[in-house]
């Protein structure tokens, strides 16, 4: 019996959701003057529940009886399909049978798709066990009435807005089902797939058709593999089955091996030729081992570039990890569930470090197109940014959230070329127990999955994520999304801290791209393993073999158990309710071997899964400023003219640069981003310092986060980031120099001891086989390979997503006019070069610590660091619509220096505020510091330090992003003090606070900037305010 | 004999550990326990002075919040739970602990016709981290005695109180059970961004006991304002010793004192 559970909001509350629809048609330009009402809903199936049963759930379970009142029916009872009785009246009019009139009331109903999966479902099923009876299926739904719409309006509205055809269905009117079905049954029957007398062009077309996503090279290689004695089964020469297809797939995607930037490439830039073998371990990696061996005895690195996260040493009893992934791809079909899966992914890679590493932190780095951006403009198959903005917000929230770890600092970009393919970086910090910093599986153990079930979702995520998007995309790849479960994660955790404590584990990696694959693929490399497909849990009946063994679902992990500890560890888990199961062993056979029901259906040895694969070969060309090629793709003039050339009339040199301060203040990547940020718990857990907000009305930007990772003590983390796309459309290397002095810049301005930073690189890239995008990320980590050497701040982990970018045919949408377009019509939009810098930074004592508003009336204002002629890529450029100019640069040995000096100031007490200057250059710094303490300050900028015999401009001055610059508030008695630290770093006092609320910066006597603080707080607060 | 604390952590519980800390700096012992451990042995409770409710999303606040814990106190628990508040002792439920407690009818706010107060969805519809003031009103709550004012931050999507009618709401202010209310800065400290209520709360509620004045739920995190770096505005203030928070908990152990 299929019963329905409707809550509708009481009678005289407001109801929230249907006026949020309604704003989002009109906000979306869907329709005009639609009514909504909303409500939410659940089936439930079960031959125990009768009426009396179900109302008592709904009034019980299901439904707040202060501010819901539920309606219960059969499914297909017309009570079902009538307006909520507090909605508004146009809804009321009857709903016709038969000949509907355009407009009348409509009913859209929106549900998952079978076998997506449904936390709340789930969770209510378990709630109604909990009465004593039992249930056999739930399904949650929504349900919207829309008045005043035509069909066609209804329609665009429902796939548009209300559901996403990657998981959700849009049912018009009544359901059309009277059951629940779960999953039809599965007949094993084993796969193989005829390669050995494939051509060139069939293995291709297998790669692509079968969603492996390998290249030629990479075809033909398996091909000879199988085709000769090593596949190791007799007779010599066999197929592959498509369980290990798949497995070679997934191992050798760029998702999981980074080949291309681990490759052979061969670089050329305006300097000459260099040969990589390859390029990372030739670059990164080479810095950070030549740190390791110049400190010696005082390496504080512990363990990098190998584990899921780098680890660094903290105090006498703990290590940290830190890792930060991205997301991009899933969150572009998906944005909740892509966000969502993509913060719950790098928290088990924290989980998943060395024995297990606790989170503590999270951080979250978005790029996104403009939310204003026409809806009529959008190629097919783009989720409006808005919609994608609003999704990834709230899918890493409700992840973070949930877990219970704070979300602590992140930032947000916009750019036009981010529209089909949005970035979502998602980072996580762990506290380990120095002993516990490492694993070894041992030949013999048990292979034990922990966690949530294997389910049909996210099957091919390492090799979707390895492709291009397309308009298409979203249908073909619908079942790369994930949706999270995070207190599933939340359990996990749990038992795995304990079960680390106990000691009932060798091992542990998480589950995420190619799932079981390549946990037991990576974890059994060195020994050989033996997998039983059938004895892991599913969600539900059906999944073939090779599903179980891809399958991307959610929360789970591997550990590698002894035999002796594996009764303690079962105990544990179910304990608190988490699913513990053996589904094999490492043996130690160099192979891997999967069976399924007592049949082997994959054999291969290891060594060929992770040494087979053909090296990688690119070439890659930086050109200086070479110009781009993407539609959205600004051309920069090739100038090498400075200051820019202004593409409008509008004369550079002003009188009153007010009107650009604000300008700046409100352009979106500098504007406040409160409304997200308040949305994050980042005090959980109790160790907060300096929250992402501060000052006197804790609503001033912070440079960095601090966070007490352990109550007891008064040590602190310090988390921070540097990013600047626009940079990179200038020059990569400078780009990259750049988003490193600016991350540790971050963390030195709020207390970090710069001795004791440790940085990630996460690369967002276009397609890397166009030599010169590779180009560009070659150049870029050969800055990362020289700012870490110069400021000694070892990169510790990282991780590279390539690939990012939408494909579309720019037509407008009529059906059958997909077909027969030629290629030249395909558009491609690339992102621009993302490389983002997380530092991990550590103060002692963070009493020490300081924040970036002013503190009081009368102190002096210092500027720390040289003003150069650096406007290219700067926010006045941007917002002026200018062109060239050289793009600010890095002194590494002078940067080193100025980090040191600034760091003993305020270990010394000595500053009062201290704020680092990034987008809007000096301007924008003090505009910051000023409302976020509520206090006025004048300036003069003919004191400002620049280079020796080199008068700048004043818009120079007041709107130069170069790199390695502070604004410090000193109190005068403190003057002569602050002074003397900084013996050979160019330093001047420029300004001092006042006690008004006018902010005034002067040149040569005339006022360049007159403005009150709170019109500039304004400007920064509106544009994101939601 | 410090008195011994019980937190009870379920799945999806995250405030324990500091919950937990805060208690012992307080000068009691606590102890963090699975809901699944007193589902067992329902005698579990009797060792201990004061129970508490820590804050989270127990099982994800999957069907309302608090809603799944409060149903496996009502289902499982009831018994161990009355005889547990009749024996004079200290129930604690802080956010999500609130939640479960107003849902599981701990907070004498339930009468014939139902439910009498629920904490449902703030105004803004989403969720909210940022420091509220509080007024603590009238005496009958023992967690709040000597205590005046209170600055604490909230972090909940699901903290609007809100009564099924204004007379059962005039029932419980009559009762002084609403103890503890959102109330605008005093001039003294720092500016805070209005409304100063920031979920919409009926009469201004953030936390609210029951009729004993020994059960207490509030949306606010004492917990978090234990030590002066956890205050916002730290940076900008003179040194003081201890936060806010830690008055509360401090009351709970010296009650058994």
């Amino acid at each position: 019996m299929l019963w329905e559970i409707d809550l509708h909001g009481r009678e005289g509350l407001p109801d929230r959701e249907s006026q949020n629809v309604s704003a989002d048609i009109a906000a979306l330009g869907l329709a005009e003057n639609v009514t909504v009402a909303a409500a939410s809903g659940f089936l439930v199936q079960g031959a125990e529940l009768t009426r009396d049963r179900v109302e008592r759930l709904a009034k019980e379970l299901f439904a707040d009886t202060v501010t819901e009142t539920a309606v219960v029916a059969q499914v297909g009872d017309p009570v079902l399909t009538t307006p909520p009785s507090a909605s508004d009246c146009s809804l009321k009019r009857p709903v016709q049978t038969g000949a509907r009139a355009d407009r009348d009331p409509q009913l859209v109903q929106i549900l998952l798709k079978p076998g997506v999966m449904d936390p709340v479902a789930q969770s209510a099923e378990a709630a109604i066990r909990d009465f004593g009876w039992n249930v056999d299926a739930v399904r949650t739904l929504r349900k919207y009435w829309l008045a005043d719409a035509t069909d066609t309006e209804v329609c665009a509205i429902g796939q548009e807005l209300l559901a996403n055809d990657a998981i959700e269905q849009v049912i018009l009117g009544a359901l059309p089902f009277d059951r629940l079905q779960s999953g039809g049954q599965y007949r094993f029957e084993l796969r193989t797939v005829p390669i050995r007398d494939l051509d060139d062009a069939g293995l291709m077309r297998l790669s692509k058709e079968g969603q492996l996503y390998l290249q030629l090279e990479e075809m033909r290689t398996i091909q000879r593999f199988f085709a000769s004695a090593a596949c190791g089964l007799a007779p010599p020469g066999r197929d592959p089955t498509d369980v290990e297809l798949e497995t070679i797939a997934q191992t050798w995607s760029e998702h999981c091996s980074h080949k291309t930037l681990a490759g052979r490439i061969a670089y050329r830039d305006e300097r000459g030729e260099r040969q990589f073998e390859n390029m990372l371990k030739e670059t990164i990696f080479a810095a950070t081992e030549q740190l390791r061996k110049q400190w010696g005895d005082d390496d504080w690195c512990v363990s990098v570039f190998k584990d899921n996260a780098g680890i660094v040493r903290f105090d006498d009893h703990f290590n940290i990890a830190f890792k930060v992934e991205t997301h991009n791809h899933p969150s572009a079909l998906e944005p909740y569930g892509g966000a969502n899966t993509g913060l719950g992914g790098v928290i088990r890679d924290t989980i998943g470090t060395g024995l297990g590493a606790k989170p503590i932190c999270n951080t979250d780095v978005f790029c996104f197109a403009p939310p204003d951006t026409p809806h009529d403009l959008l190629p097919e198959g783009v989720v409006h940014p808005k919609l994608v903005m609003r999704g990834v917000v709230e899918g890493v929230r409700d992840y973070g959230n949930r877990m219970g770890i704070p979300t602590v600092n992140g930032a947000v970009f916009f750019d036009p070329r981010y529209l089909g393919n949005p970035l979502v970086y998602c980072g996580n910090v762990g506290l380990i127990p120095r002993d516990k910093s490492f694993k070894e599986p041992q030949a013999g153990d048990l292979i034990v999955a922990v966690g949530g079930r294997t389910g049909r979702d996210g099957i091919h995520g390492a090799t979707f994520s390895s492709a291009e998007l397309t308009h298409e995309s979203e249908s073909l790849s619908g079942g790369a999304v994930q949706i999270g479960n995070a207190i599933e994660e939340k359990k996990v955790l749990d038992v795995i801290l304990a079960a680390r404590d106990r000691g009932l584990f060798t091992a542990i990696t998480d589950c995420g791209a190619g799932g079981f694959s390549s946990a037991v693929g990576e974890m059994g490399e060195k020994i050989g393993a033996e997998v039983h497909l059938d004895r892991a849990p599913v969600k539900y009946a059906g999944l073939s073999y090779t599903e179980i063994w891809i399958s991307e679902a959610q929360e789970r992990m591997v550990l590698s158990v002894p035999d002796d500890k594996w009764p303690e560890l079962e105990q544990l888990c179910a304990s608190e309710g988490v699913e513990a199961t053996a589904i094999g062993r490492f043996e130690p056979t160099g192979r891997l071997v999967l069976k399924y029901m007592g049949e082997t259906v994959g054999d291969l040895p290891m060594s060929f899964l992770h040494e087979g694969r053909p090296p990688v070969v690119r070439r890659a060309t930086f050109t200086p400023r070479k110009k781009g090629t993407g539609v959205f793709y600004d051309s920069r003039a090739s100038t090498e003219s400075t200051p820019p050339v202004a593409k409008d009339s509008r004369p550079l040199f002003l009188h009153d640069y007010t009107p650009d301060l604000l300008a700046i203040l409100s352009s979106l990547n500098v504007a406040s981003k409160e409304s997200i940020i308040r949305q994050y718990d980042h005090e959980v857990q109790g160790g907060s310092v300096i929250k992402p907000l501060v000052g006197v009305a804790s609503d001033g930007p912070s440079d960095a986060a601090v966070v007490r990772p352990v109550l007891s003590s008064r040590r602190g983390i310090v988390i921070s980031n540097g990013m600047n796309p626009r940079y990179g459309d200038h020059d990569p290397y400078h780009m990259a120099a750049s988003a490193i002095d600016e991350a540790v810049r971050n963390c030195v301005a709020v207390g970090a001891d710069p001795a004791r930073i440790a940085i990630l690189d996460n690369f967002c890239w276009g397609d890397c086989e166009r030599p010169e995008t590779l180009g560009a990320l070659v150049r870029a980590a050969l800055a990362c390979h020289d700012l870490s050497l110069a400021l000694e701040t070892p990169f510790i982990s990282g991780k590279d997503s390539l690939n990012n970018e939408f494909s579309y045919i720019p037509l407008p949408r009529r059906e059958g006019q997909g077909e027969g377009l030629s290629s030249a019509e395909k558009r491609t939009i690339a992102i621009p070069p993302s490389l983002l810098i997380s530092a991990l930074g550590q103060i002692a004592d963070v009493n020490r610590c300081v924040t970036m508003d002013l503190k009081a009336a009368g102190n002096l204002l210092y500027l720390v660091g040289e003003t150069k002629n650096e406007l290219g890529g700067s926010h006045f450029a941007l917002i002026n619509n200018l062109d060239g100019g050289q793009v600010p640069t890095v002194d590494p040995p002078r940067a080193k220096a100025t980090f040191a000096a600034v760091h003993r100031a305020l270990q010394s007490g000595l500053v009062a505020a201290c704020h680092d200057l990034s987008e809007g250059g000096l301007a924008a710094s003090i505009a910051e510091m000023a409302f976020a303490g509520g206090f006025g300050a004048d300036l003069n900028l003919d004191g400002v330090p620049v280079p020796a015999a080199c008068g700048l401009a004043p818009a120079v001055k007041l709107f130069s992003e170069s790199n390695t610059r502070f604004l410090c508030e000193i109190a005068p008695e403190h003057a002569a003090d602050f002074e003397s630290k900084f013996a050979s770093i160019p330093i001047a006092q420029i300004g001092a606070v006042r006690d008004s609320a006018q902010l005034t910066i002067k040149s040569n006597n005339r006022a360049l900037i007159s403005a009150n603080i709170n019109a500039l707080k304004e400007s920064w607060q509106h544009p994101l305010r939601f | 004999m410090p008195p011994r604390v019980l937190i009870l952590r379920a799945p999806g519980s995250n405030c324990d550990e500091e919950t937990a800390f805060a208690f012992e700096r307080a000068g009691a012992r606590a102890e963090r326990v699975h809901l699944n451990r007193w589902l067992e042995s329902p005698q579990l409770a009797a060792d201990y002075q004061i129970l508490c409710l820590p804050g989270g999303f127990s099982y994800g606040d999957d069907l309302g919040s608090g809603r799944i814990f409060a149903n496996q106190f009502r289902h499982h628990l009831a018994e161990s739970l009355a005889a547990f508040r009749d024996a004079g002792k200290l129930i604690l439920g802080i956010c999500n602990g609130f939640q479960i407690l107003i849902k599981s009818g701990l907070l004498d706010s339930d009468d014939a016709a139902g439910a009498g107060a629920t904490l449902t969805w703030n105004a803004s519809g989403r969720f909210i981290d940022r420091w509220v003031h509080l007024q603590v009103a009238g005496d009958r709550c023992v967690f709040f005695k000597n205590i005046d004012r209170m600055h604490l931050p909230i972090a909940h999507a699901e903290g609007q109180f809100i009564g099924r009618d204004e007379p059962t709401l005039d029932r419980l202010d009559q009762n002084g059970q609403l103890v503890l209310r959102y109330t605008p800065p005093s001039a003294a400290c720092g500016l805070a961004p209005p409304p100063f209520n920031p979920n919409g709360a009926a009469r201004n509620v953030a936390g609210m006991c029951d009729a004993t004045g020994r059960v207490l739920g509030l949306m606010p995190h004492p917990e978090r304002f234990i030590d002066r770096t956890h205050h916002p505005q730290w940076t900008r203030l003179p040194p003081f010793d201890e936060g806010d928070g830690l008055r509360l908990f401090r009351n709970a152990v010296q009650y058994f004192a």
